[in-house]
């Protein structure tokens, strides 16, 4: 009697657990969504699938909750009838001698359980075909806007070829209005190590390949910042390879277009900073239009200061940072490629109040 | 682990002297002596894997975390994929499929018992190779490092220019050794249950055990061989000038990947279906029922074998494949869906009207349906492709293969421990602490891998070190650490049983759950040569016959 | 025996597909077409060697050892005589026409590929030869008979993949 005892107890536990592992599961998905729903307009801080802002996350945000629906519901049916076989024919009587009946299978039964999952199926790729279709095959509207991704270790190139733009790790697109659609399609392409773009509100991610080029595209419809991150392993700093979008209003677009092709800050008020940028190591791997500094290796620093952070977003932009990443790089970025410059003082802040005059 | 394994050997040594022992274990050629090595080598790595697992946990307990530098971060997470695949999944149910097989198909010993042996040293060379790279991963400039390259190692990472020193070559050579290992006791177990079963035992007699590991076998033969191609390829580039992943060349880094996972998918596979083996044996024997509807559930294996050999590229859904190749692979991988779902219904099907007792091994069962049952919806909401665009290398991902491989395969293997333990050493594990180890397992489990889920629709990318914070991720991540820890602690339990019952446990019997396959007529431990007189059998489940001589099951069959 | 070549052909079979898939692929030269010289001669010595292994495993089960120690030795030299055929012709390539595993992707598919089958050929020729000291020992009769024809198995897998890697190499890659 006592084993019976027990056994019963065992159940419950089991039906329990269950139970409180499902609340659980619900209580963090109504934690995700109450974190989505906090952001304000402006700043997009969770950069969360479900809260899209573009053509491409927005359906794919539908098929998405369709396949919840769908596997959910699955899940319902299955769960219940395992809950309650575990309940029903649970052994009452431990050590009762007399077997269960024999039963060996049923062919209608399996068919059925077949037949059924096969229709699921091809419901789902229907709905899931559409979607393929209408991302990957979407045509080019005349006010597309088009940019080259170029993906490094560990940062971000962006060129903008028909406006003859150069930048790094936020990239700035026009806010697009559904009835005057003004798209951004980027060209993917890497220099070294496979990376991926991925701003989970924009769209969902393509990988950049070296020997390779991709392409994906999206259509923001709310003016704001949306973050995201390298989703795809790319060696050390993998992690630290942000990336951030500013969908800017067609105005401030322009602005900054027009900023960004103007040649490089050329007053000589820091010739000193400017000397010491010209004559060491910077210039092998840095661009400032103007000057005798067109590598490609690392970031163009022709409007450097036009950028909100430095080391594709692992800091602030603010001169005691700028000063750091010089001269010691690690303490901002282990295993990042830029290396430590081994400066005087002296040079440092002449070389950073250069670099500030780089609007 | 290694002490558990001497006190094996030592306690073994009544009279003879313990180098004697250790030189019998080493040389053996025992189907079941290499069985038992093959687990405890494989748990050995467990614990190793675990401990890695615990290292990335702390590590992501809150953002901008500095436990540990960002290089040897993704070492830990290259070793511990690679550790918990090759040199833990593999092997221990290599050991289980080399242990059981021969017994529960009337047999006294493998077809091939030098090649057995030679494939589980090759296995363990593999494994002890990649852990000297911690020695000697730099070659001769001092201090080593492990491969740093991620588990799949996708090109142009692994090339000379991107991963100097020796770390790769390391994990390239310790996966070829243990592949051909795989690759020749694949070999044995094929030869062994087509050619040695006992008399009466056709085909469809066979226990489903045997026939999944048949399956698991030959698919062994067809996924393993890619990646051995693949790593050949790798060292020619490495160490002969080769381009075939070199991108500067012409060389394309997406072969790699088609290569990887043409092995990678199937592997999967070969990891869940001898799972399924477990499960289709301990299900019905503790609901005393037979299994429900015996030739759907191999038909559904065979099935899954072959449509898993044509989803591989679902891991590639964000490489810019064209739409037609995204659909088709989209359809091909929703497919298995349907022949996995017609085991879980038989199993259920085997549950219901039986007698269900809640031993230890048959709580670990149920945990495996109820988890195996997400894991497979997780896996249809990643095959359809769009969706996978926003999932595919984030946390999500990563919390479904834990899933399938935590809450899956792990279940299924700790019910298989619980289940078989008794036959191995003859005693039976404790059952307090078995299910004690159940639940803490279990909580563990569900805290770290049901929130797991929620960063990766929050945006978060796998394999970085850490993390921004204020993006909604970190109150998760410090729950999903705890949940860590208890399952470490979980495990300790578990091992401590290990140990504690092989001294202390009670004595088994030759039959302690009053189970129908072959192995439960010899001793526990069975003698070395099996059966003193090879069985002959009737039916599916012979003792059934033997215990009910008035309703024997070869009536309905 | 049947497992293991199941298995190698799946070997075999990625480096096929890679060679395919790098036809024409690389960016510098030599081309195939510049470089090539379809091997017809040592490619039928290959060929010829399946038919006297066959015959040989024949006569040793009707157990007339004589008749199939000379045809073994005949597979054997066959077998050495393609071998030697790919040495000539990679010496050829390396020190007349410049083309190592390293100078481009057809270099390197190409070596790797052919290197494979003519690894395969040696491990053959090894085992044949083991068989024909057996044989010259005495010890090798009819009853051995269903293990040679397993080692004979073996030799008509590499011919067959031969005849693949033919069709890939010499007729598609041109």
């Amino acid at each position: 009697m006592r084993i019976g005892e027990t056994m019963r107890k065992a159940d419950w536990q089991v039906i329990a657990s269950r139970v409180a592992g499902i609340l659980f599961l619900l209580a963090a998905e109504l934690l995700a969504a109450s974190l989505c729903s906090a952001s304000t307009p402006a700043d997009n801080p969770v950069p969360s699938i479900f809260d899209p802002h573009s053509t491409p996350a927005e359906s794919i945000r539908h098929l998405s909750v369709f396949v919840l629906g769908i596997t959910g519901l699955i899940f319902l049916v299955v769960f219940i009838l395992l809950a309650y076989a575990v309940v029903k024919f649970r052994s009452r009587k431990a050590g009762a001698e007399r077997e269960p009946a024999q039963v060996y299978g049923s062919t209608q039964i399996e068919l059925a359980w077949t037949v059924i999952p096969i229709l699921i199926v091809a419901v789902l790729f229907l709905a899931t075909a559409r979607v393929i279709h209408g991302i990957q095959d979407a045509p080019k509207p005349v006010g597309t806007i088009e940019v080259t991704a170029i993906g490094h270790q560990f940062w971000w190139e962006f060129r903008y070829p028909a406006l003859g733009i150069v930048t790094a790790n936020e990239l700035h697109i026009p806010v697009s209005d559904p009835a005057h659609p003004s798209p951004t399609f980027l060209k993917l392409l890497s220099a070294d190590t496979d990376h991926s773009f991925w701003i989970p509100q924009l769209a969902g991610k393509t990988d950049l390949i070296p020997n390779r080029v991709n392409q994906m595209w999206m259509d923001p419809q709310r003016v704001g910042i949306y973050l995201g991150q390298c989703a795809q392993y790319c060696g050390t700093q993998h992690a630290k390879m942000l990336l951030r979008v500013y969908v800017d209003s067609p105005e401030d677009f322009n602005a900054w277009v027009s900023e960004q092709r103007q040649p490089a800050n050329q007053d000589d008020k820091e010739l000193s900073g400017k000397h010491i940028f010209e004559t060491t190591s910077c210039v092998n791997c840095h661009a400032v239009g103007g000057t005798n500094g067109t590598g490609r290796f690392g970031p163009d620093l022709t409007h450097l200061m036009s950028r909100r952070t430095i080391a594709a977003g692992a800091a602030e932009n603010t001169p005691e940072n700028l000063r750091l990443w010089i001269q010691n790089p690690d303490a901002i970025k282990t295993g990042s490629l830029m290396p430590a410059m081994k400066l005087s003082d002296a040079e440092l802040d002449a070389l950073v109040r250069y670099l500030e005059t780089l609007q | 682990m290694s002490s558990d394994a001497l006190a094996i050997q030592t306690t073994e040594a009544t009279g003879q002297p313990w180098v004697q022992t250790l030189h019998e274990w080493v040389t053996t050629v025992d189907h079941k002596r290499l069985g038992v090595l093959y687990i405890l080598y494989s748990l050995f790595f467990l614990v190793i894997g675990g401990m890695e697992a615990i290292v990335i946990r702390i590590q992501l307990m809150r953002p901008h975390n500095d436990f540990v530098s960002p290089q040897v971060f993704n070492r830990m997470f290259t070793m511990h994929g690679t550790t918990m695949i090759f040199f833990v999944a593999m092997p221990i149910l290599f050991g289980f499929g080399n242990y059981l097989v021969p017994l529960m198909i009337g047999a006294r010993d493998m077809a091939f018992p030098r090649l057995n042996a030679f494939s589980f040293w090759l296995t363990a060379f593999g494994g002890f190779l990649l852990y000297f790279s911690l020695l000697g991963g730099n070659g001769l400039y001092g201090a080593g490092t492990a491969p740093d390259v991620g588990w799949w190692a996708y090109a142009p990472l692994t090339s000379r220019a991107f991963s100097p020193g020796h770390s790769s070559d390391y994990w390239t050579i310790a996966l070829l050794a243990s592949g051909f290992g795989s690759i020749g006791t694949a070999i044995n177990l094929i030869v062994t249950i087509i050619s040695m079963r006992c008399p009466g035992m056709k085909l469809s007699r066979m226990p489903l055990l045997a026939w999944l590991n048949l399956v698991m076998s030959g698919m062994v033969l067809l996924a393993i061989t890619p990646l051995s191609a693949a790593q050949l390829m790798l060292l020619v580039d490495r160490y002969l000038g080769g381009h075939f992943f070199d991108t500067q060349a012409g060389g394309s880094a997406t072969l790699w990947m088609h290569f990887f996972w043409i092995f990678g998918h199937p592997e999967v596979y070969v990891l869940i279906i001898p799972c399924f083996a477990f499960v289709s044996e301990i299900i019905p024997v503790f609901s005393r029922k037979p299994i429900f509807g015996y030739p759907v559930m191999v038909g559904a294996t065979v099935c899954i074998a072959f449509v898993s050999m044509s989803v591989w590229a679902h891991h590639m859904f964000t490489i810019g494949m064209s739409s037609y190749a995204n659909s088709f692979f989209t359809i091909t991988t929703m497919a298995v869906g349907v022949p996995t779902g017609i085991k879980i219904f038989n199993w259920l099907g085997t549950m219901w009207g039986g007698k269900i007792l809640f031993k230890t091994p048959m709580l670990f069962c149920i945990g495996f349906l109820f988890q195996f049952l997400i894991a497979g919806l997780t896996g249809i909401m990643l095959a359809s492709s769009p969706f996978d665009w926003q999932l595919s290398g984030s946390y999500f991902v990563v919390a479904h293969f834990h899933y399938v491989i935590v809450g899956g395969i792990l279940f299924a293997l700790f019910g298989a421990f619980y289940y078989w333990y008794p036959k191995i050493t003859g005693r039976m594990l404790n059952e307090t602490l078995g299910k004690f180890h159940f639940w803490l397992f279990l909580i563990g489990f569900h805290l770290t891998f049901d929130l797991m889920h929620i960063p990766g629709l929050l945006g978060m990318p796998r394999r970085i070190y850490t993390y921004e914070p204020g993006r909604g991720w970190d109150t998760l991540n410090f729950l999903v650490s705890i949940g860590a820890f208890i399952q470490g602690i979980a495990i300790v339990v578990f091992v401590a049983n290990l140990i504690f019952s092989y001294f202390k446990g009670a004595k088994a019997g030759n039959d302690p759950w009053d189970a129908w396959t072959l192995e439960w007529s010899v001793s526990s431990p069975p003698p070395a040569y099996n059966f003193s007189t090879i069985p002959t059998v009737a039916s599916r489940r012979p003792l059934w016959d033997l215990k009910h001589p008035e309703d024997p099951d070869n009536r309905y069959e | 025996m049947a497992c293991l070549i199941f298995a190698e052909s799946a070997i075999f079979t990625i480096f096929v597909v890679a060679y395919l898939f790098y036809i024409g692929k690389s960016l510098s030269g030599p081309t195939p077409r510049e470089v090539l010289e379809t091997p017809i001669f040592y490619t039928i010595c290959l060929l010829s060697s399946s038919l006297t292994i066959h015959f040989a495993g024949k006569f040793l089960e009707r157990g007339s050892r004589g008749a199939f120690l000379l045809l073994w030795l005949l597979t054997i030299a066959l077998g050495a005589l393609f071998l030697y055929g790919t040495g000539k012709e990679w010496h050829r390539l390396i020190y007349e026409r410049g083309l190592t595993i390293s100078t481009n992707l057809f270099g390197t598919t190409y070596y790797s590929l052919v290197g494979l089958h003519a690894f395969h050929v040696t491990a053959g020729l090894i085992m044949l030869t083991i068989v024909l000291l057996f044989g010259l020992a005495g010890r090798v009769g009819p009853e051995q008979s269903a293990r040679v024809d397993v080692l004979s198995l073996y030799w008509h897998f590499v011919d067959a993949v031969w005849v693949v890697v033919f069709t890939v190499v010499y007729v598609l890659g041109r």
